[in-house]
C-alpha cells in the first residue's frame, strides 16, 4: 500500500543520520529504530519537513519502562506519513535519574497533551514544554504509577507468577 | 486555527470572570471541566482538566492476560464499543499471526459499521439538542435502540458488549440476528434522510453551526486530530481505506470530506459517513451469503476458548481452556502497533510483548483524548453557546479521554 518502502525510507534517514540510528528492525513491517536524545528533535524535524517523506502526522507518543535495563526509560514516538502512508517508530532511551526529553511541541501542536500523559505515568520531563503538568492522575500524585515499581496488585501475591507456568 | 478577535480595549475597569463549564455540566455530555474566563459572554481563555474517569486501563492491562483486556477496552469508547473491542482482537491476532476466514472478517465489518452509525446517531442528534433540536435526537434514538437490540442477538449485552472473541465470535450469527440487522437496513436510511431534512437546509442549524470552530487542514493536523473531524477539515484520512483491516480492501466505499471543518461540515461528514456504513453493511451481508455459513472464528484452539459442553466432554478441549485461562501459551517476544478507524478517528493499540501472560505495556491511541486538546486553545474569542455546540460536534467520550 505504501508508496515507499521501509528500505527507502532508511537509506534516506541513513543518509543524514548514518551513525545515530541504531537498533534497526522491522516487527510487523513497521519500521523501528533507535536514537539519541541529543538527536530526536533533529530527526523529527527531518522527517516532517523533508519534501520525500513528509511525516506530518504524529500517530503517538508513550513510553515504557524496563527496570532491569541500564537505560530503563524508553520514549517512543509513532510517526504516520499521510502522503506517502508509511509508518515509522522512533525510541529514545534514557538512564535513570537523568530523564530528561527535548519537547517536540514545538514540531506538533498535538504533542503536547501526549507528552503531559507521559510525564504524568512515567515522570519523562520534557525540557521547553509549554505546560507540563500532571493531566489524567491528581496533581499531588508523588509517583509516576506507570512504572514497573508499583505494581498493581499486592506484590506477595504469587499464584500469577509466570514461573508456575515454566516460564 | 481561526480565532474570533477576543475584545480587548484595555480598560483597566474590565472585570473578567470566571466559570467552571463542568465537570457535571448537563450540557457538557460528559465528565469534563473547562474553567473558563469570560468577557461578557466571550470567551477569553480556557483551561481543561480531564482525568475525572481516569481507571488506569493501561496499568490494569499489564496484570491480566489478552482475552480478559477486551472487557477494558468496551470501557473506552462506551458509544461504539465492538469497534475498541474488535480492534483489540485484531491487534492480539496480528501479534500472535492468526489467520482469520474471509466470513469472519465480514461479521465484524457489519458489527463495526453498526457501531459507527451508533455512534453518529448520539453525536449529530446531541449538536441538534444543543442547537435547541430535540426531535432529531429522539426520533433516531430508536434506530441506536434497534442496532443495540442487534447487538443482544450477537452477543448478549447492549452498552459494553465484550463482542467477539480473539480468532473470531463466540457464536455464529443466528437467524434472528440477520432478520434484525435487514429490518434495520429497510427502515433507517428512511429516517436517516427525514434527519438530513430536518437539518442540512435548516436556516436555524446553518446560522448556529456555519463557521462555528472551523478549522485549517494545517491545525488540524498538528493537532494530529484523525477521524471525521479530520476529513472535515478537508484531509481524506480513513484507516479503513489507507490500511484497510478486516478485508475492508474488498469493499466499495467512498471517504466524505468537508472543506473547513466547522461544526456544519463535521455534521456533515458524519451523516454521510452513516450511509457509507449502510452502503458496507449491504455488501459485507452480500459477501457473507458466499461464504460457508457454518465458520464463525478462526481455528486457534490455543487462544480460542472451547465452548463449554466440550470443556467437560473432551480431553484436548479441557486442556485447551485451562490454558488459555490461566494464560499459559507462549506468545513472541515483540512489538505490534495495529489501529483501526473508530468512530472518532484513528483508534491505536500500541501492544509490547515479553512472551508472559499478559502484555508487557498496552498503550492505547485515544482519538478523543487526542481530539479533544484543541478544544480549549480553539475556544478563545468563541462566545459560549458556539463553545457548547463545538464540544458536542468534537464528539468527546469521557472514557475514552480518560482511559
Amino acid at each position: 500500500m505504501s508508496k515507499i518502502t521501509n528500505e527507502e525510507l532508511l537509506n534516506g534517514i541513513k543518509a543524514k543520520f548514518d551513525n545515530d540510528v541504531t537498533n534497526i528492525s522491522e516487527p510487523f513491517g513497521l519500521l523501528t529504530l533507535e536514537t539519541s536524545r541529543e538527536k530526536i528533535i533533529d530527526l523529527l524535524t527531518f522527517l516532517k519537513t523533508d519534501a520525500a517523506l513528509q511525516f506530518i502526522f504524529l500517530t503517538d507518543i508513550t513510553a515504557i519502562h524496563y527496570p532491569e535495563r541500564q537505560k530503563p526509560i524508553g520514549i517512543i514516538y509513532h510517526l504516520h506519513s499521510l502522503v506517502n502512508n508509511i509508518r515509522i517508530r522512533i525510541k529514545v532511551f534514557l538512564a535513570d535519574g537523568d530523564v530528561k526529553m527535548p519537547t517536540a511541541t514545538g514540531l506538533w501542536n498535538g504533542a503536547n497533551w501526549m507528552e503531559r500523559e507521559t510525564y504524568d505515568f512515567f515522570g519523562v520531563d520534557f525540557e521547553g514544554h509549554p505546560d507540563l503538568r500532571r493531566i489524567l492522575n491528581v496533581d499531588d500524585m508523588t509517583v509516576f504509577p506507570m512504572r514497573k515499581e508499583y505494581p498493581l496488585e499486592d506484590p506477595n501475591r504469587v499464584d500469577k507468577r509466570d514461573y508456575f507456568f515454566g516460564r | 486555527m481561526r480565532t474570533h478577535p477576543v475584545y480587548t480595549d484595555n480598560d483597566p475597569q474590565t472585570e473578567y470572570s470566571t466559570l467552571n463549564l463542568g465537570p457535571t455540566h448537563p450540557a457538557t455530555h460528559g465528565v469534563f471541566q473547562n474553567v473558563l474566563t469570560l468577557d461578557g459572554e466571550r470567551i477569553v481563555s480556557g483551561v481543561s482538566t480531564i482525568g475525572y474517569i481516569h481507571r488506569a486501563f493501561e496499568k490494569i492491562a499489564e496484570h491480566r492476560p489478552f482475552y480478559q483486556i477486551t472487557p477494558l477496552t468496551d470501557r473506552l469508547n462506551y458509544c461504539s464499543a465492538p469497534i475498541n473491542n474488535m480492534g483489540w482482537h485484531m491487534t492480539v491476532e496480528k501479534l500472535l499471526g492468526i489467520k482469520i476466514p474471509k466470513r469472519v472478517d465480514y461479521m465484524r465489518v457489519i458489527v463495526m459499521e453498526l457501531s459507527r452509525i451508533t455512534d453518529h446517531i448520539i453525536c449529530n442528534g446531541v449538536l441538534g439538542v444543543d442547537t435547541g433540536a430535540f426531535t432529531g435526537f429522539l426520533y433516531m434514538m430508536k434506530f441506536r435502540e434497534d442496532v443495540y437490540e442487534i447487538y443482544e442477538e450477537i452477543c448478549g449485552s447492549r452498552l459494553t458488549t465484550n463482542i467477539g472473541r480473539i480468532g473470531g465470535f463466540e457464536r455464529n450469527f443466528n437467524h434472528i440476528a440477520f432478520a434484525k440487522i435487514r429490518k434495520f437496513l429497510k427502515e433507517f436510511p428512511a429516517a436517516l434522510k427525514e434527519f438530513e431534512a430536518l437539518f442540512n437546509r435548516n436556516r436555524i442549524f446553518i446560522d448556529r453551526t456555519k463557521d462555528v470552530a472551523a478549522v485549517t487542514a494545517e491545525d488540524a493536523l498538528s493537532y494530529s486530530w484523525s477521524g471525521p473531524l479530520l476529513r472535515a477539515a478537508g484531509v481524506d484520512y480513513d484507516v479503513r481505506a489507507m490500511e484497510p483491516y478486516s478485508s475492508y480492501e474488498e469493499f466499495d466505499f467512498e471517504v466524505p470530506v468537508g472543506s473547513n471543518g466547522d461544526v456544519y461540515n463535521r455534521f456533515l461528514v458524519r451523516n454521510e459517513e452513516m450511509w457509507q456504513s449502510l452502503r458496507l453493511i449491504e455488501q459485507a451481508l452480500n459477501k457473507l451469503e458466499k461464504e460457508p455459513s457454518d465458520i464463525f472464528h478462526a481455528d486457534v484452539p490455543e487462544f480460542y476458548l472451547p465452548p463449554k459442553e466440550e470443556v467437560y466432554n473432551n480431553m484436548e478441549a479441557l486442556i485447551y481452556h485451562f490454558k488459555i485461562v490461566m494464560g499459559e501459551i507462549d506468545t513472541p517476544h515483540t512489538e505490534v502497533y495495529h489501529s483501526v478507524e473508530g468512530a472518532n478517528g484513528e483508534l491505536g493499540f500500541y501492544l509490547v510483548n515479553d512472551g508472559g501472560r499478559s502484555p508487557y505495556r498496552l498503550h492505547f491511541r485515544r482519538p478523543s483524548f487526542i481530539n479533544y486538546q484543541m478544544y480549549a486553545p480553539m475556544s478563545r474569542g468563541m462566545l459560549i453557546s458556539d463553545a457548547i455546540i463545538n464540544m458536542s460536534s468534537l464528539n468527546v467520550i469521557a472514557g475514552e479521554l480518560d482511559a
